[in-house]
């Protein structure tokens, strides 16, 4: 956070309130952005899990597999993400709670951060099932067979040949993923998380400050934005080492 | 139907190998294997114990509110479909093709709306500009004051420049994906630049931007239950009434998904035909 001493009078009063010491909202938001961080984290490892079932699924799996993996793609593509967090926020909680309670056991209290994960990355694994479902197809279809012929198992084969061979053609499509369950943490605020967006309409309605803190988490966005989006462009250079570019192969 | 028929039949001795083979009149059957059979009659039975179930005798006393309230979604949605796409040509052209100092800004603007949520967009208008409109007395006296202190042109104009900015992005690539060869015989024509942007440029990179445009539209859709964040009472608002009135959880939920699924069945429908309508060769 920038000094508050170095900035000239005028707009002294907005970083006050931006300071992270205690009568800024500062510490808030930066606490907010962690959480915001976690939850995408999460929900993008959990959705990278459930994509990668979701694509074998679709790709290899049985009649009735490959048809529910279809569902569950459309439906949650569909449905609004917004829509989905509800109903998975408020009526999937109230259903574990109503089977543990039919089993026996004591209603559970379901923590946010573990909500939210699971809400977001049910909604990411539906858009990873497409991205990596595509990513293998791409892979030259002789490797696998090489594969399958030298005996591997399944598992092995996942591991050894499928999933590397795959990368660089899933980074692009997995990198906006990431872009979108960044800014999908944001949806969190609707059903009282209090993530980013929440910390700072909270703050800003204290301190009706509401362009500062606005913009500032407008800022926090998009500087987490940029920053992966630098990352992500070293790591798909990396992964792509080795093959033509794009651009030649057009 | 006849016609498609005819020319199928005189085509097909010239094809060395069958490349629609998927389109014979057998489909149906490969289509209902038994397994997915026993699917749908799962799905109707489930459909079938929530109709029964569930309690659904809240619904006529809403059913005005609930068309309301679609009619206002599918009402946003359209508007801001339509002047987002109309704003987003010329930030895909200024990036494809306009002069460093239209392109920069426009490479800007899309950045930003794509690198931070709507909700926060959404909030910054409402509640950041909202709070800085009834500070200027001139605003306060101007006749756009009325519209102003209501949600809904925050709601719609926060939409429009999100799906100009995500849609911007993909008009460059349209424009860009114009062969340079088109443009190059059109001006060999004579014609001017405006007739050129009119009568080449712009269909083939619509037709190029097509599909990534239905997308785009069902992500809209998908965005629109934001707006009631800010009291704008749509689809989603209404069904969030009712669960705060008959303290239901599921029965409101589930009614809000089959909406958002049927409307998106209906533009994905809608613009399948659009793009039937353009003659397109398949490689």
């Amino acid at each position: 956070m920038a000094d508050a001493s170095i900035i000239p009078a005028g707009i002294t009063g907005m970083f006050d309130l931006l300071s992270p010491v205690a009568p800024g909202w500062g510490a808030n938001l930066l606490r907010g952005l962690v959480r915001s961080l976690q939850i995408a984290f999460g929900a993008f490892g959990m959705g990278l899990i459930i994509g990668t079932f979701g694509s074998y699924a679709k790709l290899y799996g049985g009649p009735i597999a490959r048809d529910l993996a279809a569902i569950y793609t459309t439906l949650v593509r569909a449905i609004p993400e917004l829509v989905m967090i509800i109903l998975l926020y408020y009526a999937g909680t109230d259903l574990i709670n109503r089977i543990l309670e039919g089993m026996g056991y004591q209603r559970v209290d379901i923590s946010g951060l573990v909500a939210g994960i699971v809400v977001l990355g049910f909604v990411q694994g539906a858009y990873a099932t497409e991205v990596l479902r595509g990513a293998i197809k791409a892979i030259p279809q002789g490797e696998i067979e090489a594969a399958r012929a030298y005996g591997m198992s399944p598992v092995l084969m996942m591991r050894r040949i499928t999933l590397p061979a795959m990368l660089p053609h899933a980074l692009p499509g997995l990198a906006n993923l990431w872009l979108i369950s960044t800014k999908d943490t944001a949806l969190l605020a609707v059903v009282g998380f209090s993530e980013l967006t929440l910390e700072t309409r909270q703050a800003a309605g204290t301190t009706k400050a509401y362009m500062t803190f606005y913009l500032a988490a407008g800022a926090l966005y998009l500087f987490i934005t940029l920053f992966s989006s630098v990352i992500l462009e070293w790591v798909e250079k990396r992964a792509r080492r080795g093959m033509p570019s794009v651009k030649e192969a057009r | 139907m006849s016609n498609a028929l005819g020319e199928s039949e005189i085509e097909v001795p010239i094809e060395t190998f069958p490349i629609h083979k998927e389109k014979d009149a057998s489909s149906l059957a490969s289509k209902l294997p038994p397994h997915r059979i026993v699917l749908i009659l799962i799905g109707l039975a489930l459909v079938a114990s929530a109709a029964l179930f569930m309690r659904w005798d809240w619904l006529p006393q809403y059913g005005g509110l609930i068309l309301q309230g679609l009619w206002r979604t599918i009402w946003i949605l359209v508007v801001t479909v339509v002047l987002g796409f109309l704003l987003a040509v010329p930030l895909g052209l200024a990036q494809a093709s306009g002069p460093a100092f239209l392109a920069i800004p426009a490479r800007a603007f899309c950045t930003v709306i794509r690198g931070t949520p709507l909700l926060v967009q959404l909030w910054l208008l409402y509640y950041g500009l909202g709070s800085l409109f009834p500070q200027y007395p001139w605003i306060r006296g101007s006749e756009l004051w009325p519209y102003l202190r209501q949600a809904w042109p925050y709601a719609v104009l926060a939409l429009t420049l999100s799906y100009a900015g995500y849609e911007g992005e993909v008009m460059r690539g349209a424009f860009a994906g114009v062969p340079k060869g088109q443009l190059e015989s059109a001006r060999a024509f004579g014609m001017p630049r405006f007739t050129i942007f009119r009568r080449i440029w712009l269909p083939q990179a619509i037709h190029r931007a097509l599909p990534t445009l239905a997308g785009e539209a069902v992500l809209q859709l998908k965005s629109t239950p934001l707006v009631a964040t800010i009291t704008v009472v749509d689809l989603y608002s209404v069904a969030s009434r009712v669960r705060q009135d008959t303290f239901l959880t599921y029965e409101p939920l589930l009614l809000l998904a089959v909406g958002y699924l049927v409307i998106t069945g209906i533009i994905v429908m809608l613009f399948r035909r659009v793009e039937r309508l353009i003659p397109s060769k398949l490689g």
